[in-house]
């Protein structure tokens, strides 16, 4: 049973050791910190790997508190590589790459968001929760001599705590109905009948406020822009992809097992998601069309690409869940090498503005190149992954009868390609005066942009094994 | 015996007051009261219930206790984030917070 958690106790345990090792060292040789985290990291991912697999039966672990099975396995891996990339960029990061606590905090978060994917009990899903949420509101108020960051820190944690207490209450009320808090012992309470049907959905709504805050869903979006514009850039894209993850991941666990459809009879939850996800992706993508600032920008396409994933979760069925789960691997390689970009161009060009990308291409190629990458698979254009991923939720919409739903994101897929392109044309065609001082990138940076780079490759055309794993990994659920 | 309705009116109307409190109040210390409510009717709930309904399980004082070091915890980093936003700016008035906004 420990070999399950072999990976976590991995985080724990490298916690302490970089917290140990950041008061050993001094100020110059802290460089090396970053470096010590990333390798612990690749060995928590070699131990998922090798000792956490999990067998052909889901199983309940910690007196069911946690539950082992693919779903549980492939989140694992997909935080620990966004915390990698994030590790990576933030050590060429300057204003925080010889800090030590900076590293503990994302190892705590990595560690909380872990919890979040496996967890089968409101109480160690709060716990969970609150161990990935604490950590990231002071990672974005970590430059404490920047006003924006204190900022963003502040509003993300009063955002943030007040949906909990919302959710939590929630939470007290599905105690109160089953008597337990187990996912699925409250799974068979809902299910004897005996609920009218507007406490159930009352407490669905509830529940939801405090995972929609986590995965920027309307109305509680408005968090997003801010905080990503003021906290530090690798800990932008941290939040736009395994924090989102991470909200994802619980979602789909606790309204597929939580609240099964059966036990609702006629109007369920599937219609409020597909309402949201509407709402989402038109709203985000619509005001990203009005932003010059590309950390907005990015904040503003993450909200909508939160619809789209929406979209998976309101079909509510086998290939609406393999479509969240491939569609958030994809999005997120996709969205931290966009973050990596933004991170690698701010040190030099000193601004988060559209206008500093004018003649980027020319400045350094390399970067340019992993920019139109990423941004045309966000955008969903073959041959890359995010246009497999998109096809995919599309589909489950069009599957479960929701048309409407489809023609909707259709639509914003449009509107979304336009102003990606605008951020293309300054960096290719706008000239500027600084075209002979090249944009440096540093190596970790290097890395770990070009490994996000060749998987948003392979996901756009070797796809059939990417759609197995995510298949396996949603049939855990049903 | 008191009927167990009493208890969750008395935590609805707790948790809106705290509600409200987050969203009207202007001060941050006042904002982080009004969640810290919110948290204590969560807890009257979650009590009310254990005692009422399964008094023989453990699961509902454990949760409530979670609730209480996760609170203090959030609290703990609230004010330390009041706090550096004061040194840089002289202000903890949520409406003066204001340098991002589109």
């Amino acid at each position: 049973m420990f070999l399950t958690l072999l990976p976590e106790i991995t985080l724990v345990v490298l916690a302490f050791v970089v917290l140990t090792t950041d008061l050993a060292l001094d100020r110059q040789s802290r460089a090396f910190l970053p470096y010590l985290t990333a390798a612990g990291m690749l060995l928590a991912v070699i131990f998922t790997i090798v000792f956490a697999l999990p067998g052909d039966k889901p199983q309940l672990i910690f007196g069911g508190m946690l539950r082992h099975d693919w779903l549980t396995f492939v989140f694992r891996l997909v935080f620990l590589f966004g915390a990698l990339a994030t590790v990576l960029f933030s050590a060429g990061w300057e204003r925080v790459a010889r800090r030590g606590e900076y590293y503990v905090l994302i190892i705590t978060s990595t560690l909380g968001m872990m919890l979040m994917g496996a967890s089968a009990d409101l109480v160690m899903l709060f716990l969970a929760i609150e161990t990935t949420s604490i950590p990231l509101y002071i990672l974005a108020g970590f430059i404490t001599e920047d006003d924006k960051s204190t900022e963003s820190g502040f509003k993300y944690l009063l955002f943030g705590a007040m949906t909990t207490a919302i959710m939590l209450y929630g939470f007290s009320m599905l105690y109160g109905f089953s008597g337990s808090t187990n996912l699925y012992w409250i799974a068979g309470a809902l299910m004897s009948g005996e609920l009218p049907f507007i406490s159930m959905m009352g407490t669905v709504i509830l529940v939801m406020a405090g995972f929609a805050f986590k995965v920027s869903m309307v109305p509680f979006h408005f968090w997003a822009p801010d905080v990503y514009e003021g906290s530090p850039t690798p800990i932008a894209g941290f939040l736009s992809t395994a924090s989102k993850a991470a909200g994802f991941a619980v979602i789909i666990r606790v309204l597929l097992t939580a609240f099964p459809l059966e036990a609702f009879g006629g109007v369920d939850w599937t219609m409020m998601m597909a309402i949201a996800a509407a709402l989402t992706m038109s709203v985000g993508n619509l005001i990203a069309l009005a932003q010059t600032n590309i950390k907005r920008l990015l904040a503003y396409s993450s909200v909508a690409h939160a619809g789209y994933i929406l979209m998976g979760i309101a079909a509510a069925s086998e290939l609406g869940g393999l479509s969240v789960v491939f569609y958030i691997i994809v999005y997120l390689v996709t969205n931290l090498a966009a973050f990596g970009v933004v991170a690698v161009a701010e040190r030099t060009l000193g601004s988060n503005d559209l206008e500093a990308y004018d003649g980027l291409s020319r400045r350094s190629p390399a970067l340019a190149l992993v920019l139109l990458i990423s941004l045309l698979s966000l955008a969903g254009v073959p041959p890359m992954g995010g246009f497999i991923a998109k096809v995919l939720v599309f589909a489950a919409a069009v599957e479960a009868n929701m048309v409407w739903l489809a023609v909707v994101g259709i639509l914003n897929a449009i509107v979304g390609l336009y102003y990606y392109l605008i951020v293309l044309k300054r960096v290719y065609l706008f000239r500027s005066e600084e075209e002979d001082k090249p944009v440096p990138i540093p190596r970790p940076s290097a890395v770990a942009l070009t490994v996000c780079l060749i998987a948003i490759l392979v996901f756009g055309t070797i796809i059939a094994p990417w759609f197995d794993y995510s298949g396996i990994a949603a049939g855990a659920l049903f | 015996m008191i009927p167990l309705s009493w208890y969750l009116i008395f935590s609805a109307l707790l948790f809106s007051i705290g509600l409200f409190g987050v969203l009207a109040r202007k001060n941050a210390i006042a904002i982080l009261m009004g969640v810290e409510l919110m948290l204590n009717a969560v807890n009257i709930n979650l009590v009310a219930f254990w005692r009422y309904i399964v008094p023989a399980t453990t699961e509902g004082w454990m949760f409530v206790a979670s609730v209480f070091v996760v609170a203090a915890a959030e609290v703990a980093v609230g004010l330390a984030l009041v706090y550096s936003i004061y040194r840089g700016r002289r202000t903890s008035s949520a409406d003066e917070i204001d340098l991002l906004k589109w």
